[in-house]
């Protein structure tokens, strides 16, 4: 990780160069093992696949034609040069040569057309799905919703904001991970629909070969088919304000009968939340999680910013009653940047986390708010 | 001298007062140069606290904030601040000398076009000392809404300043257009006028068609921050991405804005030192009209990703690789050129193969991103800021230095220091390669641009590029020393200057009087 270069990273370096110049080949999985990455992440569906192939092929086809250009150039470069006693000639016009090389290029072009094209039309084929997920992009973090089985959870960075501010050692998944990642069955077509709920924001996986933006009011799609079992991580691609660089995705790729049963226990769990009577530390630490998303506001020790975002840390709303509490939680506070949050996490979630912060940041109040509890704020 | 004061007027008001009433093209030329020199360093130090803190994972140095009000902030004064301010300059002091005119056709309002920039600036760069109120504007040079729509104050400065930016252009591209058009020495054609002149008078009327589109969109933009319109906003029935067709419809113009008038310089010094006449003279000049042409046509490139349909796609592909053409004509035209010629590499020349070279890599990896099913790999990522900075930095900035070394001699009377001049070069040459080229390797990788922190993984490539960022400034301050050496002192510079050189510009002595071809020359 640390520079001067490692006789490790160099070895790696050479090989890849090496690799680069020949078709059909890519960097390894999203995480520290692609340390000198060089090419694309190695696709695990059939589109990145294709782009895969059309991105070689495009490469090595410029590679040649600035090889063969310039090698024209740097022998001129050493040969017709004034100290070598080089007398300069006078042409300065050749009609046929300049309908040559307009003619060439030309053809070269239409040559990468036509692939580029069929691959693109096999993007763009969103039929024949089997599944779907309606992607939302948040200021920051992602929301999946699976309509096709009434499941739907947020998904927020989980490195922890110590390592961020290099007060703790980076972990090896550090800004790739994930509280909850997108499960999805492999060799399904799975359609997204994307769309945003404050700024664009771009969902971008690149071993699936998936970029698309997500745009407030609008909603776009776009598909994948993942061949095999594994965990892909990507970015947000889109610049969307401060904490941009801060909003991972994570894709658990699992085997349909893992799918099944993974759908079955989130929706036992919501269930289960709802009626369940939870005890202290089992809302703690899942508060804990959840108050991730208060942290980019709040801070990381509740102290907020003095006249901009109140402080949770003594402040006289998490040490105050508790149905106030929960009111600016799940109603926000208009004009302000606290978002309204009964829309966007479930009765567990709102109940852990006010929870949470009635009792962490120095706030001992000893309070236990449950999730029935909010349901009945609800109706 | 007494001669030469009889032949040229060369009287002229002292003190700040010559500067500030200055109606001569020379004049303006000079203010217009150093202000893109004064901002070249201003945005330089931006783009300094960008690669020091991705010099590592993790925040270090700025927060998150401050990290997008840099990149905003280096994007826009690079582009408005330095580029194209520097080919004003050059545009001011060459045209009238290549065609025999005596200055430009509107000298007072030169006069204005130059002096609004000054105020404009100001007022931009002074959103950086209002962080009470959001600082500078964050959302990236494209200020896409509704992310701009969210910003502070900072972004009501800068759409302030890009108006009065739009109007400075907008004056100076009339300018052009009227002195080339009107002000020629008899007997110089249209197809005899020296290529720079040619790939000024395109770049004009690329100014004068875009610019109001840029001060459209921005004016929605205020419009939809302050006064209730929906222009951008799907609530009330607009449409977010309705603002980037219109700007890249302005955008992409702009790229070429800001690379004609480096064909130009290019074509009037790689034949100088070629010591051998431009080759195909005529097809550069239909090459640069194609370009020109074709920019109107494929804005939406920029963003495939945003969910177009795919017809739209297709087009946008297909004529976004047809640029490929017309540029591959240029680099061949400006290889034969070389080729069988009697070549010598003074600085200039250095700089102007440089960026041959250098330039066709970025119009190669130009290509790729152009093949739309690839760009969804490539958008937003570091590739395309590796592509973009071998277009501006080698392209535009690299035939910026080659020009100003080309024609400081005839400005200031002094050859320049030609050992540091080859130092100045190679620095930079080095320096920019080690910088930019591994971005190319971690946009590939995954790395998403924009971003003031990363994966772990990335991390060597970056500190590769952070080091090579250091260096390539501390070069530029060795180029500050040669210009401010050359001013005041040297070795005299002859009329004609380079032995190869060729064009009215290179008649009149050196220094160049201050007014020139008070009676218009004969051209052959």
């Amino acid at each position: 990780m640390s520079f001067p270069v490692s006789s490790d990273g160099l070895l790696r370096l050479i090989s890849d160069v090496g690799l680069v110049l020949l078709p059909g080949l890519a960097s390894a999985d999203y995480g520290p093992s692609a340390d000198w990455g060089l090419n694309l992440q190695r696709p695990v569906t059939e589109i990145a696949r294709d782009i895969l192939d059309l991105h070689n092929l495009i490469l090595i086809i410029c590679a040649i034609i600035f090889v063969v250009v310039f090698s024209l150039m740097f022998y001129a470069l050493f040969a017709h040069r004034k100290s070598r006693g080089h007398k300069a000639a006078t042409f300065h016009e050749n009609s046929m040569l300049e309908v040559v090389w307009t003619i060439i290029p030309f053809a070269i072009l239409v040559g990468m057309a036509i692939p580029s094209t069929a691959t693109l039309l096999r993007m763009d084929d969103v039929t024949g799905s089997d599944m779907t997920v309606k992607i939302t992009g948040y200021q920051w973090k992602w929301r999946y919703d699976y309509l096709d089985y009434d499941v739907g959870f947020f998904s927020v960075l989980s490195t922890p904001r110590e390592q961020i501010e290099n007060q703790a050692d980076k972990g090896e998944l550090y800004l790739l991970e994930v509280d909850n990642p997108l499960v999805l069955p492999v060799g399904k077509k799975v359609r997204f629909l994307l769309t945003a709920n404050d700024v664009i924001h771009s969902w971008w996986v690149p071993q699936l070969g998936v970029k698309k933006d997500t745009v407030p009011g609008f909603i776009n799609e776009t598909w994948t088919r993942i061949d095999e079992p594994g965990t892909y991580r990507g970015q947000c691609a889109e610049l969307c304000g401060k904490d941009h660089g801060f909003m991972p995705i994570v894709v658990k790729a699992v085997s349909d009968q893992e799918f099944a049963a993974w759908v079955q226990q989130q929706k036992e769990l919501m269930a289960a939340a709802a009626d369940k009577t939870w005890g202290m530390e089992e809302l703690m630490n899942r508060g804990k999680t959840v108050n991730n998303q208060c942290i980019a506001c709040h801070g990381p020790t509740g102290q907020g910013v003095l006249g901009v975002f109140p402080a949770i840390a003594g402040g006289k709303i998490a040490t105050g009653p508790v149905e106030e509490h929960l009111k600016i939680v799940m109603d926000g506070k208009p004009g302000t940047a606290m978002q309204a949050f009964a829309e966007q996490l479930n009765d567990l979630d709102i109940a852990a986390v006010v929870t949470y912060q009635r009792n962490a940041f120095g706030n001992n109040t000893g309070d236990l708010v449950q999730p029935s509890q909010v349901k009945g704020l609800r109706e | 001298m007494a001669t030469a004061a009889s032949t040229y007027h060369e009287e002229h008001p002292g003190g700040i007062t010559r500067w500030l009433f200055t109606t001569n093209h020379k004049d303006i030329g000079t203010l217009y140069l150093w202000l893109a020199l004064i901002m070249f360093f201003v945005g330089g130090a931006m783009a300094l606290i960008i690669r020091a803190e991705l010099f590592q994972p993790g925040l270090q140095i700025v927060d998150p904030h401050f990290f997008n009000q840099m990149t905003t902030m280096h994007a826009l004064i690079m582009v408005f601040g330095v580029v194209m301010p520097a080919f004003v300059g050059f545009a001011n002091w060459q045209i009238p000398m290549m065609i025999g005119a005596p200055d430009m056709a509107l000298p007072r309002m030169n006069n204005w076009s130059f002096w609004i920039l000054p105020f404009a600036f100001t007022l931009l760069s002074s959103t950086l000392f209002m962080q009470g109120q959001g600082g500078a504007p964050s959302a990236g040079w494209t200020l896409y809404p509704p992310l701009t729509v969210q910003g502070g104050i900072g972004t009501d400065f800068a759409i302030l300043s890009i108006h009065m930016l739009g109007i400075s252009s907008v004056l100076g591209a009339i300018n052009i257009i009227a002195t080339i058009l009107n002000m020629r020495a008899p007997g110089m054609t249209l197809m005899k006028m020296p290529l720079f002149v040619w790939t000024w008078l395109i770049t004009a009327y690329l100014l004068l068609a875009v610019m109001p589109v840029l001060a459209g969109a921005v004016t929605m933009l205020l419009t939809d921050r302050h006064f209730g319109t929906s222009f951008f906003d799907a609530a009330g029935g607009g449409d977010p991405v309705l603002f980037q067709h219109v700007f890249w419809f302005f955008g992409h113009p702009e790229v070429y804005i800001l690379i004609l008038p480096a064909f130009g310089i290019a074509s009037q010094i790689i034949p100088t030192f070629s010591r051998k006449p431009l080759f195909g003279n005529d097809s550069m000049v239909y090459a640069t009209a194609s370009i020109a042409f074709l920019s109107f046509l494929v804005w939406a490139h920029h963003m495939f990703t945003v969910g177009m349909p795919v017809g739209g796609m297709l087009f946008f592909m297909y004529a976004t690789m047809l640029i490929a053409v017309p540029t591959g004509v240029k680099v061949f035209n400006w290889i034969a050129t070389m080729w069988r010629g009697s070549m010598t590499f003074e600085t200039p020349m250095l700089f102007a193969v440089a960026f041959v070279f250098l330039f066709t890599i970025g119009g190669l990896s130009g290509l790729m991103l152009a093949i739309v099913p690839a760009d969804f790999q490539y958008h937003d990522t570091y590739f395309v800021v590796a592509h973009f900075h071998y277009a501006l930095v080698s392209g535009s900035i690299f035939t910026i230095f080659a020009g100003a070394y080309y024609w400081l001699p005839k400005w200031t009377g002094h050859m320049y220091n030609e050992t540091l001049g080859k130092w100045h070069f190679w620095l930079t040459v080095i320096a920019f390669n080690i910088t930019f080229f591994p971005q190319h390797f971690l946009g590939l990788a995954g790395m998403p641009r924009r971003i003031p922190d990363y994966a772990l993984q990335f991390t060597e490539f970056n500190q590769i590029s952070t080091i090579g960022s250091f260096v390539l400034s501390a070069a530029q301050l060795l180029f500050l020393y040669i210009v401010v050496q050359t001013i005041r002192g040297g070795n005299k510079a002859t009329t004609q200057v380079w032995e190869g050189a060729e064009g009215l510009e290179w008649t009149v002595p050196s220094p160049a009087p201050y007014h020139t071809f008070a009676t218009p020359p004969k051209v052959s």
